[in-house]
This record gives C-alpha cells, structure tokens and sequence, in this order.
C-alpha cells in the first residue's frame, strides 16, 4: 500500500511541475513574443545592482522575450542550419557574420523601426564583415589581449611571446578554441590571421606544437577561475573579460601586444528563421537605447559601440581605460577576422585538435 | 499468443531514438562531404589511437578502482541494521542530486594550488600539484561513478538468502570459505553490472579531463566534441569505434555472467 502511495505520489508532483512548465509556456502577452538567442552571461540581468535589461523590455513593450543562450558561435550556426527552432534576435561575431550573410541566413533590417541606430559610433556603423550595413547593428566590441599575475611576472610585456616564455612552464593557458589560438601564433609568424590559408595554418601549428608543453591548460570560461584564484601566470583572452578578473583579483594586470591585436564584434542580427521580425527591431532598438548600452556595459565591461551611452553614461576612468577603449592607433594597427573558407576552418580545427591530442 | 500491443511504443521509442541514429553515424561514418562511399574518415580516426587507448585505460584504471573500493562498502552495508542500510544507501544518492559539474567545480576548488588539500599538506611538509594530471582524472571518475558500482552490488548482496550461509556455517565453514563459497560468487551478477555502469560512461566521457585534467588528458569524448564542429564524418567515425569497442565489451561480460550463472 505505502509503495502505491509514494507512486501516486510522484506521479501527482510530476504532473503538477510539467502543468507549472506548460502554463509558463502558454502564458503569451498579446504583444507578442522574440526569442532571442545570446551568448551566455552577455546581458544585463539585474545582477549586482545594474538594471534588468530583459524585464525592462518586457515591461515597457509588454513583448515576451524568450531568451537562450550559447557557447560559442559554431553552436549558433548549428542551431540555425540544423534545427528548425525559430530565432528572432542572434548576436553572432565578425567572421561569423560573414558566413551567415554568405550563405543567406540573415534578413536584412528596417532601419525605420531602429531609430536609435544613430546612437553609434561612426567606427562601428559600417563593420567589415557587412559593409552596406545592411543586416547588423553592432552590440559590443573589444580586441584580445593578456591578463598576467604581477607576483609571477615581473615584467609587462608587450609581445604574445610571452606566452612561449620558458621561465613560465606549467603556469600559461591557451586559448581552447582553434581560431584564436591559431591567430596569435600567426601573428608572431608574422602572417596576417584576418584570412588565411592551409599553409598558415601549418605555420601557426607548428608554433603552436612549441607552445604546448608549456602550457597549463588549454582554457576558455575556465580561465576565470584560474587566473581569479591565482592559479596561473599569465592567459590571453578577451578585453571586457580581463577587466572582470582584474576587478576581483588585485595582483592581476593587463598587457596589449604592440603591434596590434584581434579587433572583435558582436552584431545583432534577425536570421531567416524569425517569425517575429517588428518586435525583434523594437528589441534591437530598446539595446541601443544609451541607458541600456549603458547598463550592459557596467556588467559585462565589453566596449559598447553606442557613442551616447560612452558620452553621456561612462566615467572618465573607464574611458581613459586603453584595455576597455583601446586608442584609435591602436585600433587601426588591429585585425578583423573574416570568414574563411570551409575547408580551411575544417583544416585549423582539425590540426588544432591534433595539437591537443599528441 | 500474447499480445505485442503493450510493446508497440517502446517499439517506436526505440526505433526513433535507438536505432535511428545508429544507422544515421554508421552512415556518416563511412560518407564524405558530397555523401559518397569513402574511408577518409575512418582513416582520420586512427589518429586518434593514442587519446583513444588512453581514454580506455583511464576508464579501466577507475573500473577497478570503484570495484575495490566498493565492494567491502556494499558488503560492510548489507550486515548493518535494516534501518542503518536505508541512510547509507540515502547517504549515497544524495550528492548524484547536485549537478555533475558543480561537483567537478568542487573538486577543483579542493584540488587546486592553496586549497584546503594543498594548505592541509603543506602544513606537514609536503608540497604538490594535485590537479592537472591522469591522477585528478581518475580521482574525478572514481567520485562520480562509486554509486553506480555499489548500487548494483549492494543490491544483489541483500538478496542473498542467509539460510545459505547459515547452511555453509552448519556444513562447518569458516568466515572466510562462507565468503569464498557463497558470498563471493552469488554476488558476481552485482560485479558484472556494477562494471558495465561504470566502464561504459567512463570510457565515452567528456568535460571531467577539461577539468581535472593537464594538456595530455585529453580524452576521446572531448576529440569527438571538438572534431564534431566541423567534421562530422571523422566525429562519427571514432563514435562508431568506440561504440563497436563497448558493444564488444559488453557481450564478454554477458559471456563472464552467464558463465558464473551456470556453475
């Protein structure tokens, strides 16, 4: 009798939390709904006193947004070449855009409806990889540089060939992903990572190959934890990102390569999939409003390309910050990637898998 | 004749779930780009041999060690008290309650340089990295497979009929030979299933050696991982290996079970 009792019991609960799930669900506002889907940790959510941007939205606009998140934009190209779940509002990068304008798979925007498209700055109105300025309204931007611990290296640096330094063996993490790690080993052979060829790919492998046994780690979120606990010397890796570990960890500092390092973006675009392109632009032109730029900028320390919010929001000290606002000369001396072909990514991907499996 | 119409949507379930993607990687796995017959990519699989056979001895070093580790746990649990045997098996399930990485996550955070492991060592002279190698690897493996391993061996061991033993006691067996005789060999079932619950995941897993692990702990999980972002063809090809080497496995321990079923 108990055990019948405890199965009707279980049963009841998980009835009641898929019910709870399916009201969630079904509870749609007339004004509709846009899905929206966004790197992980890429907007403000009201963490640490900094504005919800999406509840904000939804208050103001009564739109519901669906909001999920992914990893890395090889996930997101995926999501929409192979499943026929339905986005509104993607913000893939750079060379990603390329390849998503490339093989049609994004729709081009009314700009009527984002009149706040002008709170940009000029710089990134028009970005490389969608030169008509057609499909994307830049979201944040930032160049790669290297987060070191001052009570292991005692001098700055301003060469990636810091990250080959013997004297550092076992405390120097790479990045775990096959595009920007091939770049800085480019970079010092001297080639130029925005494109690139099979034989460069071979060139930055081998340095690459030299690097490995140095390394600690091959790392991407983890290197928070690494770098913020002192576990590490010294790590490439995005601008905003640095600036969050320094804020927590006091014996952490920042060093820029000098001749230039890669200049990223991250545009938001609406994919052919959308089925709800008017709100996915009202929700594009919410983002661009100079408090809410603002508000996404304080938490995730990523550059915003909105000229109002820098102006009329930032601190003098943010601003004068050259790892958050790198200079225009040092933005000139930066690459941009672009999408390379197929068989190349398919070619650095799969060397620098081998590189981690010897 | 029985009616097969109760089985029909495990049937479906199956078909759609089970079968369905089998056929779908063994076909990648021997098509290129342009969906042509070609080995390419199982050649390109072989490159891998060293992670794979790594991956295999890694999964193997931590099937033995849960076995041992387990297998006095159950038995130690099974001669308690009726009541004491249901909060130790509680005891057990409830950190599979917590995510798997967040339990990872506490690992490292125990491990890493200046955690409590480090600070407690240090305090008596001995001064180590403890993360970022094999060891940390099995460490993590061990953790997280041990109940799947108890579970099964606790639970044949508590069905073993104590007029069994009683009857070995009387036939004038010592503690030992009781073991030896019934004990031992009636719980082999427990054994045989704790391994395949253990190996099995252990072999195919991925994230624990990004962890745990250094740069040589790279396990053939993480390689399908990577190499499935751009090409899925070599991705499904190691898939497929490394499924023909589980499926290869399980039917020796089905062999082993039957075997000790019989005598």
């Amino acid at each position: 009798m108990k055990k019948i009792i405890s199965i009707i019991l279980a049963a009841v609960i998980t009835a009641a939390c898929t019910s709870l799930l399916a009201g969630c669900s079904g509870n749609k506002t007339d004004a509709g709904e846009v899905n929206v889907y966004n790197w992980g940790e890429y907007i403000a959510n009201g963490e640490d006193g900094v504005l919800d941007v999406i509840d904000e939205f939804e208050s103001e606009t009564g739109i519901k947004v669906n909001y999920t998140t992914y990893e890395t934009n090889e996930e997101l190209y995926n999501m929409l070449k192979n499943s026929n779940v339905s986005y509104d509002v993607i913000i893939p990068s750079d060379y990603m855009i390329s390849k998503l304008i490339d093989e049609d798979m994004l729709l081009e925007l009314n700009f009527e409806n984002i009149p706040n498209y002008d709170n940009l700055m000029d710089r990134f109105k028009k970005l490389d990889c969608d030169p008509e300025s057609k499909y994307t309204v830049c979201y944040t931007w930032g160049v790669t540089a290297m987060v070191y611990d001052k009570t292991k290296v005692k001098t700055k640096t301003d060469s990636w060939e810091a990250l080959w330094d013997e004297d550092l063996k076992g405390q120097i993490l790479m990045f775990n992903n096959s595009r920007d790690a091939m770049a800085i080993a480019m970079q010092l052979c001297g080639i130029n990572p925005s494109n690139c060829t099979k034989d460069d790919v071979d060139k930055a492998a081998a340095k690459l190959k030299e690097q490995k046994p140095l390394l600690k780690k091959y790392v991407m979120d983890q290197v928070f934890n690494e770098m913020e606990k002192s576990q590490a010397a010294i790590a490439p890796y995005y601008a905003g990102d640095i600036a969050t570990m320094m804020d927590i960890n006091p014996d952490l500092d920042y060093a820029m390569p000098k001749n230039g390092s890669n200049l990223f973006y991250d545009a938001m675009c609406i994919p052919t999939s959308s089925k709800n392109k008017e709100n996915a632009e009202k929700f594009i032109n919410f983002m661009l409003k100079p408090e809410i730029a603002a508000a996404n900028f304080e938490y995730l320390n990523y550059a915003t390309p909105n000229q109002k919010a820098y102006d009329e929001y930032l601190d003098d000290e943010i601003k004068e910050n050259e790892l958050i606002f790198p200079s225009d000369e040092y933005l000139d001396k930066c690459y941009v990637f672009t999408n390379v072909p197929n068989d190349v990514y398919s070619y650095m991907q799969e060397h620098f898998v081998k590189i981690q499996s010897d | 004749m029985k009616s097969r119409k109760p089985s029909i949507p495990y049937i479906v379930w199956m078909v759609v779930f089970t079968m369905i993607p089998i056929v779908m990687i063994g076909f990648t796995a021997f098509t290129d780009n342009s969906g042509n017959f070609s080995l390419e990519p199982l050649k390109n699989a072989f490159y891998y041999k060293n992670v794979f056979l790594k991956s295999l001895w890694i999964a193997f070093i931590s099937t033995a060690i849960c076995l041992l580790l387990a297998y006095p746990i159950a038995y130690l649990i099974t001669r308690m008290k009726k009541s004491s045997q249901n909060t130790m098996i509680m005891l057990l399930m409830i950190p599979m309650w917590m995510n798997f990485l967040l339990r990872i996550y506490a690992w490292i955070t125990i491990l890493q340089d200046n955690g409590p492991l480090d600070m407690a060592l240090s305090m008596l002279g001995i001064h180590a990295t403890y993360i970022g190698n094999t060891g940390a690897v099995v460490l993590g493996m061990v953790y997280e497979y041990l109940p799947f391993m108890i579970l099964p061996i606790y639970t044949v061991m508590s069905k073993i009929d104590p007029a069994l033993i009683e009857a070995a006691q009387d036939l004038g067996s010592n503690n030992i030979s009781v073991f030896r005789k019934v004990i031992f060999p009636l719980s082999i079932p427990g054994i045989i299933s704790g391994i395949t619950l253990v190996f099995v995941p252990s072999a195919s897993t991925f994230l624990v050696s990004q962890y745990l692990g250094g740069t040589d702990d790279i396990m053939i999980g993480d390689i399908i991982d990577k190499i499935f972002w751009t090409d899925q063809h070599t991705g499904s090809a190691i898939s497929l290996i490394l499924m023909i080497f589980i499926f290869v496995f399980l039917v020796l321990m089905n062999f082993f079970g039957d075997e000790e079923a019989i005598a």
